[in-house]
């Protein structure tokens, strides 16, 4: 067991039960701190597989500025601890059914699947994570959609904006 | 490391995801759990693209193969991003009206 | 021949359309011409056509078309003209006008369109009764036979604001329908045995079917007889059917519609000739409702409920003369029937003219002096019914009897205690009407005038026509030549000529002359000085209650039919297949109101659902459709 493996078994674990702790929290500014702690735990997995521009740029911007928005509007409406009532048990247990099965679904999918099989990955080589290489292509090969994004910030922008008004 | 492993991992997380979206009635928390979602699927895609550089080592441009699927990611960050500002937003204008952010008292579409 | 057999059925036939089509627009005078000159010019082709057969054209079958034309079954529409239709066509539109001469004076009281309407019914009645027996086979009868029985029963209903009107119109017609279904039997076993219906395929091959066959054929064209001519068990709606106008009563059941029984059966004398046992039950059918329908006469007090059971019991006697194979008798008797019994039913329709409507007998009386024309027709009518000499009723009743004797002679004894019974009913008819004192009221009194001219034409016609009219059957017995019977020979198989001694006919004419005028003399001397006012107690009572017939019928048929349509009608009807359809609407209201429960509005829900379907594919498209093909296999 090499360190590489002893990190990914971690930070998985790590995920799994932030996740986990995400959906059990009363209180939704804990289930904000629980995501956030998912935020980083992907992100050390980005890192373990060198995919270094992928990591910082999820924690910048999920963790650092869309987890923030989410805090600014919880407390905007001060919702500190849960003061919802109870939710239909069996609408609980159906919807945590469901969504176990379809995780036994997908595991036996992969079970099955050949071309999966025996491929492997290789965890800290390989320079396709660089900011240099990602960056070429993303200004010669994907340069439209690139501009495309920024047209589409410009929209989102507008709508919150035009959401939000107080009129 | 197979890619099974990391399948699975996502996988995982997804199913979180979904029980959380099935689960909670608190809006913020629903939207959270999409964010975990789009999380996972990043994960899965990163994980994709590193097995297609390995697995292309003896072809000759294998310096850049593999670079869509994290391309692709940070295409999604940036859509995840727009959309965050938007469903904020019409949350906060939903508890200006209601004064809840309870997601059963959304049932207009009812019958 | 063709053009001639069809102005005589579509005259009438246009007079009905034009009369009921435009009967908001006529006026009295134009209707009653119009109505009036379809039937006269209707008489005249058939005097036509009667002359000339009588100078000899032979007897032909003139096809319009086919009818019905199909592999199996080949039907013309064709009419038979031979000496038996040439003088039932007489009768028929001879009397017909006469009818509607009276009825354009008699009707004079309704609006003018319901004045257009009775005419166009009239005349479709001619139409259908011109059809009937023209008819070349039994479908064409058939027709004609419906036909006549719709117009009765639209015309016994003429008043239909008054229920009870309709009431016996419907009973009427009903009472033919069941005849009526006998009639179709009769008519499919022919066709099922002989390949057609037509008269003359029908009697040449009489000898390819076996006894049973033509027994059962007989009989059941004698119920369609029974409910067409008024015999027992189906003569209760006879004297019912006084409701409509005097006219009706007179033309229909009296003259023509009863009569067609008669004709059906005198049509098919082979077949009856053939048939022996049915030959027992028509004679003595017809004899207990002579005597029968004629006790129940003697104590009836409305004028024309006596005339009603009057003609049942002359039916009878037709019936019977038919029954003992003197078909010629019975025919000539229809014919005799036809002219004193039209004449006494207009002359009662005069007397009730004059007296407003009223109809008991009780209240009349002393007439003579008021409505001199009116008396002496219905004096001729009533002394030609009771069966003396010379007048018309006296031969052709004769003539039954002394057949009636021939097989045998209860059935002449029967016969003449009817003739005695019939002589009395009908003079205490007359006495109690026209002699003695008027026992109306002063109002009634003061209005009583003779009929117009319209109206008394028609009564003296017939009268001459009841006292002559006798003499075209004059038994040689008596010296004279039997004019009818040699011309019906042609259609009629002559009857074996009597083995009676001339001595013994003598006798038997003297016998029931004797007994009828006694019967005259006591109903005359008994009634005109003192009328029964006070109701009848005891025998009297059953008999002018009809021997409680109708409470019967009643009892056993109509109100357990009612019963069970009533039952039929709560139960299966609205329970069963009401609830079960409105069932089904509940049902999918039930439904549909459950599974708009799913749109909940939540979208939490829609996720779940669309969680749950993904499994689901997922599940079976990783196990390649096995569960489709298990759930298949299984199922099929």
């Amino acid at each position: 067991m090499s360190a590489t493996h002893i990190l990914f078994w971690f930070l998985s674990a790590l995920a799994v039960v932030s996740a986990l702790m995400v959906l059990f929290s009363k209180n939704p500014v804990h289930s904000v701190l629980w995501l956030i702690a998912v935020f980083f735990a992907i992100s050390g997995h980005y890192i373990l597989m060198n995919a270094q521009f992928l990591a910082i740029v999820n924690i910048i911007v999920y963790a650092g500025a869309i987890m923030v928005l989410f805090l600014f509007v919880i407390m905007l409406m001060n919702l500190n601890k849960e003061s919802e009532p109870r939710k239909n048990v069996w609408m609980k247990l159906a919807g945590a059914i469901s969504a176990g099965s379809l995780l036994m679904i997908l595991v036996s999918l992969v079970g099955q699947a050949t071309e999966v099989s025996h491929k492997t990955l290789i965890m800290k080589d390989g320079n396709i994570g660089l900011i240099k290489s990602l960056g070429k292509i993303l200004f010669t090969q994907y340069v439209v959609p690139f501009e495309l994004t920024s047209i589409l910030f410009l929209s989102a922008m507008v709508g919150a904006v035009v959401i939000g008004k107080k009129d | 490391m197979p890619i099974q492993y990391y399948i699975i991992l996502s996988m995982v997380i997804f199913c979180i995801g979904i029980a959380g979206v099935l689960t909670r009635r608190n809006t913020i928390i629903i939207f959270m759990c999409i964010e975990l979602m789009l999380n996972a699927v990043n994960l899965l895609l990163v994980a994709f693209s590193k097995m297609h550089y390995a697995a292309s080592l003896n072809a000759p441009n294998h310096a850049t193969v593999g670079s869509e699927g994290q391309l692709f990611v940070f295409f999604i960050m940036v859509v995840a991003a727009a959309e965050v500002s938007v469903g904020l937003a019409i949350i906060v204008m939903m508890f200006r009206n209601t004064h809840s952010v309870d997601a059963n008292f959304l049932n207009r579409l009812k019958n | 021949m063709k053009t001639l057999l069809a102005i005589i059925v579509l005259l009438p036939f246009l007079g009905f359309l034009l009369n009921g089509l435009f009967r908001k627009h006529g006026t009295y005078k134009s209707v009653a011409r119009l109505a009036c000159t379809t039937i006269l010019s209707s008489f005249i082709a058939s005097a036509i056509v009667f002359g000339m057969l009588s100078q000899g054209t032979t007897a032909e079958t003139v096809k319009y078309f086919d009818f019905i034309n199909t592999d199996s079954i080949k039907i013309p529409f064709a009419f038979q003209i031979d000496h038996l239709s040439a003088m039932f066509l007489l009768i028929i539109t001879g009397i017909g006008f006469l009818i509607h001469l009276y009825s354009s004076a008699y009707m004079k009281d309704e609006e003018p369109q319901h004045y257009a309407r009775y005419f166009a019914y009239l005349n479709l009645f001619i139409f259908s009764m011109l059809l009937l027996v023209l008819g070349a086979n039994y479908i064409i009868m058939f027709i004609g036979w419906e036909g006549v029985g719709l117009c009765s029963y639209l015309l016994i209903g003429f008043w239909f604001k008054n229920d009870n009107f309709n009431y016996a119109a419907k009973k009427a017609f009903i009472m033919n329908r069941i005849g009526d279904l006998g009639f179709l039997l009769a008519i499919f076993w022919l066709i099922a045995r002989l390949g057609n219906a037509n008269y003359a395929d029908v009697f040449a091959n009489v000898h390819n079917l076996s006894q049973t066959d033509i027994t059962a054929i007989t009989l059941l064209l004698f119920v369609g007889a029974m409910g067409k001519s008024a015999q027992i068990p189906l003569y209760t709606w006879l004297p019912d059917a006084m409701a409509g106008p005097t006219p009706v009563s007179a033309l229909i059941h009296a003259a023509t519609m009863v009569t067609a029984g008669i004709y059906m059966i005198a049509r098919s004398n082979v077949l009856y000739s053939a048939a022996e046992f049915t030959q027992h039950i028509v004679a003595i059918v017809g004899l207990t409702t002579a005597l029968f329908s004629a006790t129940i006469a003697i104590k009836q007090n409305d004028i024309k409920k006596v005339l009603a059971y009057s003609t049942v019991s002359q039916l009878g006697y037709m019936f019977l003369g038919l029954g003992v194979g003197a078909y010629t008798g019975a025919v000539f008797h229809v014919m005799t029937h036809a002219f004193f019994k039209a004449l006494l039913f207009l002359g009662a329709g005069s007397v009730i003219h004059a007296m407003h409507h009223e109809q008991d007998i009780r209240k009349m009386g002393g007439l003579k002096k008021y409505l001199p024309i009116t008396h002496i027709t219905f004096l001729l009518g009533c002394i030609a019914i009771s069966g003396i000499p010379p007048f018309s009723g006296f031969f052709s009743k004769d003539e039954i009897l002394a057949a009636a004797y021939e097989k045998n002679p209860v059935y002449w004894g029967l016969g003449v205690a009817g003739a005695a019974m019939t002589a009395f009913y009908m003079f205490r008819l007359y006495a109690t009407t026209f002699l003695g004192k008027f026992r109306g009221t002063h109002d009634q009194e003061h209005h009583l005038h003779e009929s117009p001219a319209a109206m008394t034409i028609p009564l003296i016609v017939l009268a001459v026509l009841s006292v002559i009219g006798g003499f075209i059957g004059v038994p040689e017995v008596l010296g004279g030549k039997h004019l009818l019977g040699e011309y019906l020979s042609t259609v009629i198989v002559p009857e074996p000529h009597h083995a009676l001694a001339h001595n013994t006919e003598y006798m038997l004419m003297g016998i029931s002359v004797a007994v009828a005028t006694i019967a005259i003399l006591f109903a005359v001397s008994h009634y005109s000085k003192k009328p029964q006012l006070e109701d009848a107690t005891g025998l009297g009572k059953v008999l002018e209650n009809k021997w409680y017939v109708d409470e019967l019928y009643n009892t056993i048929i109509v109100n357990p039919l009612n019963a069970l349509g009533g039952f039929f009608k709560n139960i299966v009807e609205k329970s069963g297949i009401d609830g079960f359809v409105n069932g089904i609407g509940r049902f999918v209201n039930y439904l549909s109101r459950q599974i708009r429960l799913v749109q909940s509005g939540q979208v939490g829900g829609y996720i779940l659902m669309m969680v749950v379907s993904v499994v689901i594919i997922l599940f079976i498209w990783i196990h390649d459709g096995e569960i489709y093909k298990f759930l298949v296999t299984k199922l099929f």
